[in-house]
């Protein structure tokens, strides 16, 4: 029987794979799906402390419906940036976008 | 049989992020995100939560990603405009910050369950996220926070439409 604490050992892993894929991808999509990847062990965290928790109220999975979209807004917006850059800088490299560092 | 059937999960999940991170081309990684995806809605389903699995695979995995994969194909990304090279100084800052995370985390959830163990755990009702429950707190005690989320919605489409449209380059 799976408890409470592998759902967030598995989260807690997701989390930060995703944190590494954030820090050294390259590109604007990759980033972006890295950013996808933790939404959803955020998601897995909800539901599991709702079932675990507390399972009369279901708080957290209300919670993980508004991050299903957030996480859509987040995409939209952020692939709409990708585009713009792309057509304008022919690249999506985010080392070489660099014109509002200094 | 509960805990292999989270085991197998676990494991593929796992191992589509790791896929999902570290192959090159944007299409292949996009295809192992769905991967993880379906599976992390297998783990929801084994939890007894039905309605956010289905959530998962028809929002997720069939729209959020299709946007994606629609992007990344209209993008036509060449080698040389990923510039995916090996930047060492990154990656090694990356594994030290995501392993610092997983000890941080693995660390603080020992704790919390070693402190309160008993009380962590209720039994489960049989009613356990009927859709009938999660819209019934969705449309009273949550409503705000469902409307506001409609607004959120909106100003990403507003959003995104003032950012893409127009043809050709910007000038600066």
């Amino acid at each position: 029987m799976a408890t409470l604490e592998h759902y967030l050992i598995l989260s807690a892993i997701l989390f930060c794979i995703g944190v590494f894929g954030l820090l050294s991808r390259r590109n604007a999509v990759g980033i972006l799906m890295s950013i996808e990847l933790m939404f959803n062990s955020a998601n897995i965290n909800f539901v599991a402390f709702s079932k675990f928790i507390n399972p009369d109220i279901l708080t957290g999975q209300i919670f993980s419906v508004f991050v299903i979209a957030i996480a859509a807004a987040e995409a939209a917006v952020g692939l709409a940036i990708v585009v713009l850059l792309y057509r304008n800088f022919d690249i999506v490299n985010i080392d070489k976008i660099n014109f509002m560092k200094w | 049989m509960y805990m292999a059937i989270f085991i197998l999960f676990a494991i593929m999940s796992i191992a589509g992020a790791i896929m999902v991170i570290t192959l090159k081309s944007p299409v292949s990684s996009a295809i192992a995100l769905i991967f993880v995806l379906c599976c992390i809605a297998g783990l929801f389903a084994l939890m007894g939560a039905l309605f956010m699995a289905a959530l998962q695979v028809i929002v997720y995995a069939g729209a959020i990603m299709v946007l994606f994969l629609f992007i990344i194909m209209l993008l036509n990304l060449k080698d040389e405009i990923l510039g995916e090279d090996e930047k060492k100084v990154t990656r090694v800052f990356g594994s030290i910050l995501g392993i610092a995370f997983l000890l941080e985390i693995g660390f603080f959830v020992r704790r919390a369950l070693t402190v309160g163990s008993e009380s962590l755990m209720y039994p489960v009702p049989e009613q356990f996220a009927s859709i009938e429950v999660i819209s019934t707190g969705l449309f009273t005690k949550f409503l705000f926070a469902f409307e506001i989320t409609s607004v959120l919605l909106l100003v990403a489409i507003i959003g995104a439409i003032m950012l893409s449209k127009g043809e050709g380059k910007t000038e600066y």
